[in-house]
């Protein structure tokens, strides 16, 4: 009875759906706990310290040679911040907007994690007509999907800006909204040059494509780098973090925020960060796939290996935004909005309009009319 | 200012002053031959007087407008120059250019060194030229602080006079950094018990005798003196005789350095802390106008404020000493219905809808003199809507020649024009006391006073229907009342009192009302509209101005004509 | 004496922000590696870290603000309150003795604060209340880490601050001054 009602394929989708949303978001949290442990290492050794080295639970310094190694790595420290997170006294100042004050953490973290529903973090787990794509949402306009959810983003940071009827919060949220829709704009044009290249939207079909046919970051050097630096804006991080920038905005929009709400922004960003690493591995890196593994797995070993590919290329792409952010000093305000609007956006168009050309040239030979 | 209320004839339009023509500081400036000394009478214009007109302040510690001249601190050496006669013709000497020639002051043997002359003190000449701020000049004065600085013994960490020390602020503006003084300094003694409320350092005293002359010359009371000779002058009271007069803390205000201090200001807080309020002195009819020195919401002292048409630059002891009952711990805090505190909004309604209620004749009201011009004239319409009797508690003392009057109210003169009570006061307390015997009167409002010790005894008291009291202090009138509304003094109200002369006089805000306490004219203003006559002035500006228009003595006075010193009005 | 620096105006690849960026990235990966590699600069210097080894405090190192003590254990303030006026966050709160207050402790001064606070939790360390000590009886000294379950517990009292403040052995002003006085014979001196 268990089998039948397992062979129907509406079961078996809701099922597996189930499962992935489950293991992906299990996954990205534990992903965004340890990248805030990566980057404090990161940034330490880049500044000759040691970083977080001391949180221990109480049993592990009992474990021979491990234990203290494992300490001494810090890994102890994420579970350690996530309970002070938990255990720390949430205030609400008296002179917030109630309503909007608590809803904009929730708002500022729940896209980053819609996001991650139509990245393809895997070819399949098994060959034959059964086998489970390794997305959740398999969409044929997902790359819409991704802009119109990230969007959102935003009125998170707003909300928390304007909400907190002060004045550092305030000028955060204004920030980041100019910051975001100009960076948004840039972003999507230097995407539509990857579309017109491979003639598809769904994000499954761009990795198949280069699969076959090389990484896209060799057609689109341009857009890729169009992008990266985009989504650097996006998620606020440095040289643009703006929105929060410690050194004149105390925190920014997030400074009257505490406790787990406080946490939550922190979340949002991360998890931000791992959406866009996803999002640029899948469009220009070639997603699961290598030069030379580029056909979809045909076993169960195939597709974790093909799993593991993306999370290495994820986890590069992660080290690569914590390091600029050790590297980089703040743009200023004026800087960042020129290189938005005067750089970025003429140089998106020009790309679509010269890969347009290029393309219709080479249609045109290859079809000979 | 505006004259409109001022009683005094218009005075006669003054003779031509005749002015002398001189130069300070290369400046031309004309400025009276003549102008009242310290008694008023006029005099040959000085000097330092010449500079100050001319608006160059001449550094001074002896003098003071308000003392004879003594001139023996130095201070106020000034170079000058004089025109040059021609002893035969006695017509002035012309440069080339057609000026007359200045012959600059020397020494009479050394013709190359500058002359000072002490400009308190030397009497100007037509032609003359002043050179307070030249070279010579300013040595001079470098050289006599240096002098009056050998034997100080610059305790200014302990010294009560820090912040307001005039040796210190010459001491920046002409003094030396270090001193070359390498000999030991005279010791003389220190914290000497002078009197009563003076305590005497004889090391920080540069010998000016403004204290002698005040006490010989204002006070009338010939008490102090300067004792041996040279280095070793001290000032001294006669043996065994304590300096003691009523007018002893005027010595300190006077005193130029840290050398006379006042026993009840002694070491409680240092000067530059304090916030100077415009105020006028409660304690008797006079009205002195005064300082307070307040920080965060407590009073620490009260400074004479010169006033000529009131206190000249004095007060009494027994008027600046009389503060410490604004920050009294047992100060009523509490708005108290039936002796269970309540709050502002519930008992003003409850007493509204009692007055309300009250059949006309049936309420009497005692106002205090000591309350503002303003809350009487509200207290008058309250009582005129309620067909009820007025009056106010006389309060009489032993006056003195000076300043202190027979009347010990600040106000009566207030309650008279505002028409709380007759020019006698009092005359209706009786009949008041009558009238809750016989039970005609039920309803009795009282503000500031306790009449149980003016002939309504607590027995009395306790047959009337509503007894409603504002006041201060606790006494048995406040523990009687069924309702008890927290007034404020007048350090935490602004207003006005009307002294026995008939100046009109306001006073400003020094610190914040305790508890619950509110200013008797706000809340006297709502209890007012709610009985439909009047309020609906947000600030005593407005409500002053709306008094000056209903009381005919006040006619034509706005608070913006008040300034500092006040109008004189018809009593 | 003005100066002026020519700046060289920048060619276009560096302005694409590319070079700027490469020489970045070089020195950041050069002291991730180094430290990588097990480089320690605390443990080159020869000292190890916070908790078990204390900070060495350097000279001049502008700690809590305390109260001292001369070398015959008198009180050095007169409550002269110029500290107090002069502190920035008004962490310091004096109150003096006023005309019946306790006389001094020390002979020849007349006064002592009856109580000095400090609110640490206000303190910047800016060190101007020991700047403009007239008697040198406040400094800052070398404690760097103030802890409290409280705030009331961070507001320190007179006694504490003279506790913690040890002896300062400087000029005894008022005690020389007060045996000059008595060496002079002119006047009849108190001597306590």
């Amino acid at each position: 009875m268990f089998e039948t009602l397992f062979s129907d394929p509406t079961v078996q989708f809701i099922a597996f759906s189930t499962v992935k949303i489950l293991v992906v978001f299990g996954v990205v949290m534990t992903f965004v706990a340890y990248a805030v442990l990566v980057e404090r290492k990161v940034s330490a050794f880049i500044q000759d310290r040691v970083g977080p080295n001391r949180t221990a639970p109480p049993f592990v310094m009992k474990i021979p040679v491990i234990g203290p190694f494992l300490v001494r790595c810090g890994i102890f420290q994420p579970m350690a911040d996530g309970l002070k997170f938990i255990l720390k006294e949430d205030f609400t100042p008296d002179y917030v907007r109630k309503v909007y004050f608590w809803l904009a953490p929730a708002i500022a973290v729940i896209p980053a994690f819609l996001t991650l529903a139509v990245i393809p973090f895997g070819s399949q787990l098994s060959a034959g007509p059964g086998a489970q794509k390794m997305v959740i949402a398999d969409l044929n306009v997902g790359i819409l999907y991704t802009f119109g959810i990230v969007s959102l983003g935003v009125y998170g940071i707003v909300l928390a800006g304007w909400s907190s009827n002060s004045k550092y919060p305030f000028l955060g949220g204004i920030r980041s909204s100019a910051q975001m829709i100009s960076y948004e704009l840039a972003m999507g044009m230097s995407v539509v040059a990857v579309f017109l290249v491979v003639g598809d939207l769904n994000l499954g079909k761009i990795v198949r494509f280069q699969a076959e046919h090389g990484w896209m970051i060799l057609y689109q050097p341009v857009a890729f780098l169009l992008f990266l630096v985009s989504a650097f804006a996006e998620t606020n991080r440095l040289p643009f973090d703006m929105p929060e920038s410690e050194s004149e905005l105390v925190g920014g929009y997030h400074t009257e925020y505490s406790s787990m709400k406080f946490a939550l922004f922190f979340l949002g960003e991360y998890a931000n960060m791992i959406a866009s690493s996803a999002m640029m591995v899948t469009l220009f890196l070639g997603g699961w796939s290598l030069p030379f593994l580029g056909e979809p797995a045909g076993s169960l070993w195939g597709g974790l290996l093909h799993l593991g590919i993306f999370v290495a290329k994820m986890l590069v792409m992660l080290v690569v935004f914590i390091w600029v952010r050790w590297m980089l000093p703040r743009f200023r305000y004026d800087q960042l909005m020129d290189l938005g609007w005067r750089r970025f956006i003429p140089l998106a168009l020009a790309n679509i309009v010269v890969t347009a050309l290029v393309l219709a040239l080479v249609d045109g030979w290859g079809k000979g009319t | 200012m505006s004259n409109a209320a001022t009683t005094a004839p218009a005075p006669a339009a003054p003779p031509p002053v005749e002015k002398i023509r001189i130069r300070v500081d290369g400046r031309e400036i004309d400025v009276p031959k003549t102008l009242p000394d310290w008694q008023g009478k006029p005099q040959a214009t000085t000097m330092l007087q010449a500079c100050h007109l001319a608006g160059c302040e001449v550094p001074h510690y002896c003098y003071h407008p308000k003392l004879p001249v003594a001139g023996n601190c130095r201070m106020c050496l000034v170079e000058f120059g004089t025109p040059v006669m021609d002893p035969a013709t006695r017509k002035p000497v012309l440069n080339e250019d057609g000026s007359p020639k200045i012959a600059r002051s020397v020494l009479p043997y050394e013709p190359q060194t500058p002359r000072g002359a002490i400009a308190c003190a030397t009497p100007i000449s037509p032609g003359m030229e002043l050179y307070p701020g030249s070279p010579a000049t300013k040595q001079m004065r470098e050289a006599v602080l240096e002098s009056l600085l050998i034997n100080h013994p610059l305790d200014c960490p302990i010294c009560d006079q820090a912040g307001e020390c005039k040796l210190q602020e010459y001491s920046v503006q002409h003094g030396q950094a270090g001193s070359r003084f390498v000999e030991a300094k005279v010791h003389k003694p220190k914290a000497v018990d002078l009197g009563p409320r003076i305590v005497l350092d004889d090391e920080r005293c540069i010998l000016c005798t403004r204290c002698i002359r005040f006490t010989k010359d204002i006070a009338g009371d010939d008490a102090l003196g300067i004792v041996n000779s040279g280095s070793y002058n001290t000032i001294a009271t006669f043996p065994g005789r304590p300096f003691d007069n009523n007018y002893t803390l005027n010595t300190v205000d006077l005193c130029p350095v840290g050398a006379l201090t006042s026993k009840d200001f002694r070491f409680k807080m240092r000067v530059w802390f304090l916030r100077e309020t415009r105020s006028v002195c409660t304690s008797c009819g006079s009205g002195c106008n005064i300082t307070i020195g307040s920080r965060e919401d407590t009073v620490h002292r009260y400074e004479p404020r010169e006033n000529d048409a009131v206190n000249s630059s004095w007060m009494c002891d027994s008027g600046r000493l009389n503060y410490r009952w604004i920050g009294r711990p047992d100060r009523l805090q509490n708005v108290l219905v039936n002796g269970i505190k309540s709050t502002w909004k519930a008992a003003l309604t409850e007493i509204g809808s009692r007055l309300t209620a009250a059949p006309a004749g049936s309420v009497a009201l005692v106002a205090s003199a000591r309350q503002t011009c303003e809350e009487l004239y509200l207290l008058k319409r309250l009582a005129t809507r309620l067909g009820a009797v007025t009056d106010s508690v006389p309060r009489e003392g032993e006056g003195d020649r000076l300043l202190v009057a027979e009347d010990r109210n600040p106000n009566s003169n207030g309650a008279r024009l505002t028409g709380i009570c007759y020019t006698e006061m009092g005359l209706q307390l009786p009949r008041i006391a009558d009238g809750i015997r016989s039970g005609a009167i039920r309803t009795l409002v009282v503000f500031g006073e306790d009449v149980t010790l003016h002939g309504i005894g607590p027995d009395l008291l306790a047959k009337l229907e509503t007894l409603v009291v504002s006041d201060i202090l606790p006494n048995a009138t406040t523990a009687a009342a069924h309702y008890v509304l927290p007034g404020c003094a007048h350090a935490e109200k602004r207003g006005t009192f009307v002294n026995v002369k008939g100046r009109l006089q306001r006073f400003l805000k020094a610190v914040e009302p305790k508890g619950d306490g509110r200013p008797e004219a706000e809340f006297l203003q709502e209890l007012a509209a709610g009985l439909g006559v009047g309020g609906g002035h947000a600030t005593i500006e407005g409500l002053f101005n709306q008094m000056a228009k209903d009381v005919p003595a006040f006619a034509g006075v706005e608070w913006a004509h008040l300034g500092d010193t006040g109008v004189n009005v018809p009593i | 004496m003005t100066k002026v620096v020519d700046r060289k105006p920048l060619s276009f690849y560096e302005r694409t922000y590319v070079p700027a960026l490469w020489e970045g990235l070089k020195v950041t990966a050069r002291h991730f590696k180094r430290s990588v590699q097990g480089h320690n600069t605390a443990k080159e210097l020869g000292e190890g870290y916070y908790p078990e080894v204390p900070w060495r405090v350097s000279e001049g190192y502008r700690g809590a603000p305390y109260l001292v003590r001369d070398q015959d254990g008198h009180t050095k303030c007169v409550s002269c309150q110029l500290c107090e006026f002069v502190c920035p966050p008004k962490a310091i709160r004096i109150t003096p003795p006023g005309p019946d207050g306790p006389p001094a402790d020390r002979p020849n001064a007349e006064k002592m604060p009856r109580e000095f606070e400090i609110n640490m939790l206000r303190c910047i360390f800016c060190g101007l209340c020991q700047e403009v000590c007239p008697e040198e009886a406040i400094f800052l000294e070398d404690h760097y880490s103030l802890t409290g379950l409280t705030r009331e517990e961070m507001v320190f009292d007179k006694e504490r601050l003279l506790k913690l403040g040890g002896v300062h052995a400087g000029t005894q002003k008022w005690k020389n001054k007060l045996e000059e006085a008595a060496a002079q014979e002119s006047f009849p001196v108190a001597t306590h």
